[in-house]
């Protein structure tokens, strides 16, 4: 196996970056406050030098970088899974604290704010985990993120019942899913232009009947309730963090039991050994009896319908009403999060939150009147996308047979 | 348990694959089905497993007549089958790979991966085979990866095993392990199918003989039958099993290849230091399992892989870091081992096919425009000259047989002025006939003057091609021997051991 000098290479180059940050950064202090609204245990606010923690990070960064060469160049292994993301860490804390010096950073605002963000990037890439895994690829997450906003709106409206709204949006993902698995597995068309094409048709679609249905009595058919949230006792007190992932609408919750539960359903039973089996080899499973096509619209659609509730957030969870073109890309992220996740649920959701933090960055950045330019932080969310799955990720494979139809003999 | 196949039928369009073929195999034997590519052999078996519906006939089991609607049907009556390509899924351990499809479950489905692994164990254990059940299937021997097939098989305590050209992935020392599970699943009670076109390994190990020609049973055959009346039933006609050709007359240096590396696009390291001469009129074999090197090798030559280090000599000129063309020109002829992949355009004629490499010169195009009379004529000729069976010059290549394909690519090659013929595996899948045709135009390569590289993996044909034969073990030569080097030796340095 010949060592890549890839790794090494990026992480010298990005810790010269850090080195160039810490010897520019502006001098003076960030504030850092951990404080939210009725935590039990307040934590003062804490200012840190700008310069300290810049050099800091830098200094440490370089000698993580050393540390990889001497791997790669003396010991001959190829490098840790660990290196790359505490260096990714440590590159955002130094940028973070140079972009908001002389100013107040509230952390927990904006880990809030990137959770938000993350929740429909990480139901989209759950259903992207289990349509790749099962071998189909699914490009059309994106449409059923919408399909979910647009029904679950509609139906909400309609209906004046949240939970109705909620399921609704599950059926539409689903059966987004479903047109994807009848063109992918029955009539064996090219799976990406599919994906595309039921991107194009469920934005024109909704987009159509926003201004027509919609647009006619905003009463009536666009004023869906929203999701309240629910703190839960006890958990949500925990500092810092408490407040982040506990004082949260219903759906977030959901969102994270569908992340365990999609885990363990397909790394620890029957069914989901049987899903990868179907995604890795077809015919092998065809062999030993499993229903290779079956299995395939099953788990598209049980993906479909968690993009479709993913879709729902930006709905009943955020806004409150269905917005023309509202996902704005999400699923793309998402596809992006599933790839730089490996394949696996839990990976895949910490990449969608990283992309829901970079995003939400500059919002934050906005707020607080920082002198970096907009349209730079408006590309953050994209480059740091296209860095990690090329940079980062390496070498990795998905499941064999994704993408390729199965055509029994 | 005693399997009967009782008159079965199998069309594909016009086509019979089977047409009333008939079989019974008792417990406790092992019975060969003995035919050639094409003989339907594969197709018979995959009816018996449910993967393919009968048009008509009957399968019986102990007598009883059943019916397959699927491979799931088939397991559970007590089939099992251990397929030619494995269908073991490369990421998964063995455990996994051998449970999946009736898998132990605890409550809610939930996986009870410990159960899969006792069973595993407990099967490797009583057939002495040695497997780990957490290794990952992928990173195991191909030998080992067929026994994870046949524990596959007996997990669901099959009566029935059938074996799919069990041994085209082995070395010799594999095979006669196999051999030797057979007899011992044979003595355990069990019916055993082995479907197999090789007579070596028939002899050795069958009880009785079912002969297979075009779909049809055409007979019969006693495991004392000669080698050669075994061919002759499976090919319909009275064939020569021996390569004829006369002792070399090595030439000066033709071909020399010295210290060659090459690292895939994967920059994994596919070459390790491949040194070796040929002289002129003279063959080297190439021999070894598949996937040890020898694709890369030939293509290193050709000029289509292009990371490498080394040289690779033709009368002195270098090769190495050429392109194909400047190479082809120089007076390489390569048949490619993959010949509806890379020897031929399937959807051209066969005209088209014969000038693909020369389509841009005199005669063949002038200014540009191709010299249509000219290459029909040319066409004819070859077709002639070396019995391609077609209906004329226009048929396209994807209506012609395996052997006439193969036919085509050797025209086209050997109709230049050649310094230098490299054929990968260039009787594979090919009928009797057509492996016949293909020696004797390899030997006659040889006659005139030329150095030859064949790429072999059956040893048998490695042996009575060669004039040396030169074992790769991945990505090195283990030794260069003379061909009538014992087989026990040459199997050891196809297994990596040095001679």
């Amino acid at each position: 196996m010949k060592l890549s000098n890839k790794t090494p290479i990026i992480l010298a180059v990005v810790a010269f970056l850090a080195v160039l940050i810490a010897a520019f950064a502006p001098s003076g202090t960030t504030e850092i406050k951990f404080q939210a609204e009725g935590d039990l245990l307040p934590l003062p606010n804490i200012d840190v030098s700008v310069m300290a923690v810049t050099w800091f990070a830098a200094i440490l960064m370089l000698l993580l970088a050393a540390y990889s060469w001497f791997r790669r160049l003396v010991q001959k292994r190829s490098s840790i899974a660990w290196l790359s993301p505490v260096f990714g860490v440590l590159f955002v804390l130094s940028v973070l604290t140079t972009l908001y010096a002389g100013k107040t950073m509230t952390l927990t605002a904006l880990l809030q704010g990137s959770l938000s963000l993350a929740v429909p990037l990480i139901f989209g890439s759950l259903a992207g985990v289990l349509s790749e895994r099962v071998g189909v690829v699914n490009i059309a997450i994106e449409g059923q993120l919408l399909a979910g906003a647009f029904c679950s709106a509609l139906v909400a409206s309609l209906t004046h019942s949240i939970w109705l709204g909620l399921i609704t949006a599950g059926i539409a993902g689903a059966l987004v899913a479903l047109v994807l698995a009848v063109f992918a597995i029955r009539y064996v068309v090219d799976q990406i232009i599919v994906g595309v094409v039921l991107n194009v048709l469920v934005m024109g679609i909704t987009n159509f009947l926003f201004s027509t249905l919609m647009g006619g009595n905003l009463a009536l058919f666009n004023s869906p309730p929203r999701f309240d949230t629910m703190p839960v006792p006890l958990l949500s007190q925990i500092p810092v963090l408490g407040p982040v992932l506990f004082v949260q609408t219903p759906i977030v919750y959901l969102m994270y039991l569908a992340v365990g539960v999609v885990w363990f359903v397909l790394f620890k039973t029957r069914w989901g050994l049987r899903v990868r089996a179907v995604g890795e080899y077809p015919k092998a499973a065809d062999t030993v009896g499993i229903k290779v096509y079956r299995t395939r619209y099953m788990s598209l659609m049980i993906g479909g319908s968690l993009a479709g509730i993913g879709g729902a957030f930006f709905t009943l969870g955020q806004v409150g009403a269905f917005g023309k073109e509202m996902t704005n890309g999400a699923g793309y992220i998402a596809l992006a999060a599933l790839i730089f996740g490996r394949w696996n649920p839990l990976y895949a959701a910490l990449a969608a939150l990283l992309f829901g933090f970079s995003e939400n960055l500059q919002f934050g950045l906005a707020i607080i009147g920082s002198h970096v330019p907009s349209e730079f932080l408006l590309m953050l969310p994209y480059a740091l996308t296209v860095i990690a799955v090329a940079g980062l990720v390496g070498k990795v494979t998905g499941p064999a047979a994704s993408g390729k139809a199965y055509i029994k003999s | 348990m005693k399997l009967e196949l009782r008159g079965i039928t199998k069309r594909f369009g016009a086509l019979a694959a089977n047409d009333n073929v008939s079989l019974v195999a008792e417990a406790g034997q092992i019975h060969c089905l003995l035919g050639e590519n094409g003989a339907g052999k594969s197709t018979l078996m995959n009816v018996l497993y449910g993967l393919y519906q009968a048009d008509s006939g009957q399968i019986l089991l102990d007598d009883k007549p059943v019916k397959f609607s699927g491979p799931g049907d088939a397991m559970a009556a007590g089939i099992g089958m251990v397929h030619q390509h494995f269908m073991l899924i490369p990421v998964f351990t063995v455990a996994e790979n051998v449970v999946l499809g009736h898998e132990p479950v605890k409550f809610g489905g939930v996986l009870d991966i410990a159960a899969a692994r006792k069973k595993v164990r407990e099967i490797s254990d009583r057939f002495g085979f040695d497997v780990d059940p957490d290794a990952i299937v992928g990173e195991l021997p191909v030998g080992v990866q067929q026994r994870v097939e046949i524990i596959k098989a007996l997990i669901t305590d099959a009566k029935v095993l059938v074996f799919d050209e069990p041994t085209a992935v082995l070395t010799p020392q594999e095979t006669d392990e196999l051999m030797a599970i057979m007899r011992q699943l044979r003595d355990s009670g069990r019916a055993i199918v082995f479907i197999t076109h090789k007579l070596r390994e028939v002899k050795e190990v069958a009880d009785k003989i079912t002969v297979m020609r075009l779909g049809k049973v055409v007979g019969e055959a006693k495991p004392s039958d000669t080698a050669e009346a075994m061919a002759s039933m499976m090919v319909g006609r009275a064939v020569d099993l021996e390569v004829r050709k006369t002792p070399a007359k090595p030439g000066a240096a033709g071909l020399e290849v010295s210290g060659l590396n090459v690292w895939n696009h994967e920059g994994q390291q596919v070459l390790n230091d491949v040194s070796f001469q040929i002289h002129a009129g003279e063959i080297l074999v190439i021999a070894g399992v598949q996937g040890n090197g020898q694709t890369e090798l030939t293509e290193a030559i050709l000029g289509t892989q292009t990371k490498h280090h080394g040289s690779i000599k033709l009368s002195g000129h270098e090769l190495l870091g050429k392109t194909v063309k400047q190479v082809l020109d120089a007076g390489v002829g390569f048949v490619p081992e993959d010949r509806t992949e890379d020897g031929l355009v399937a959807d051209f004629t066969i005209a088209e096919n014969l000038m693909l490499d020369r389509s841009d010169r005199a005669p063949f195009a002038k200014r540009g425009v191709l010299q249509l009379d000219f290459l029909a004529k040319f066409a004819a000729e070859k077709v002639a000259q070396y019995d391609v069976r077609a209906q004329g010059i226009q048929a396209k290549a994807s209506q012609l047989s395996g052997g006439n394909q193969q036919k085509v690519v050797l025209a086209r090659e050997l109709s230049r002025e050649l310094k230098l013929l490299v054929a990968s595996q260039p009787t594979r899948g090919l009928d009797v006939g057509s492996i016949e045709f293909v020696h004797e135009q390899i030997v006659a390569a040889r006659d005139s003057g030329i150095p030859v590289l064949i790429v072999a993996t059956e040893l048998d044909e490695a042996t009575q091609l060669g004039d040396r034969i030169a074992v790769m073990y991945q990505g090195k030569i283990m030794g260069i021997v003379p061909p009538d080097t014992d087989r026990t030796v040459l199997g050891k340095m196809m297994a990596g051991l040095s001679a």
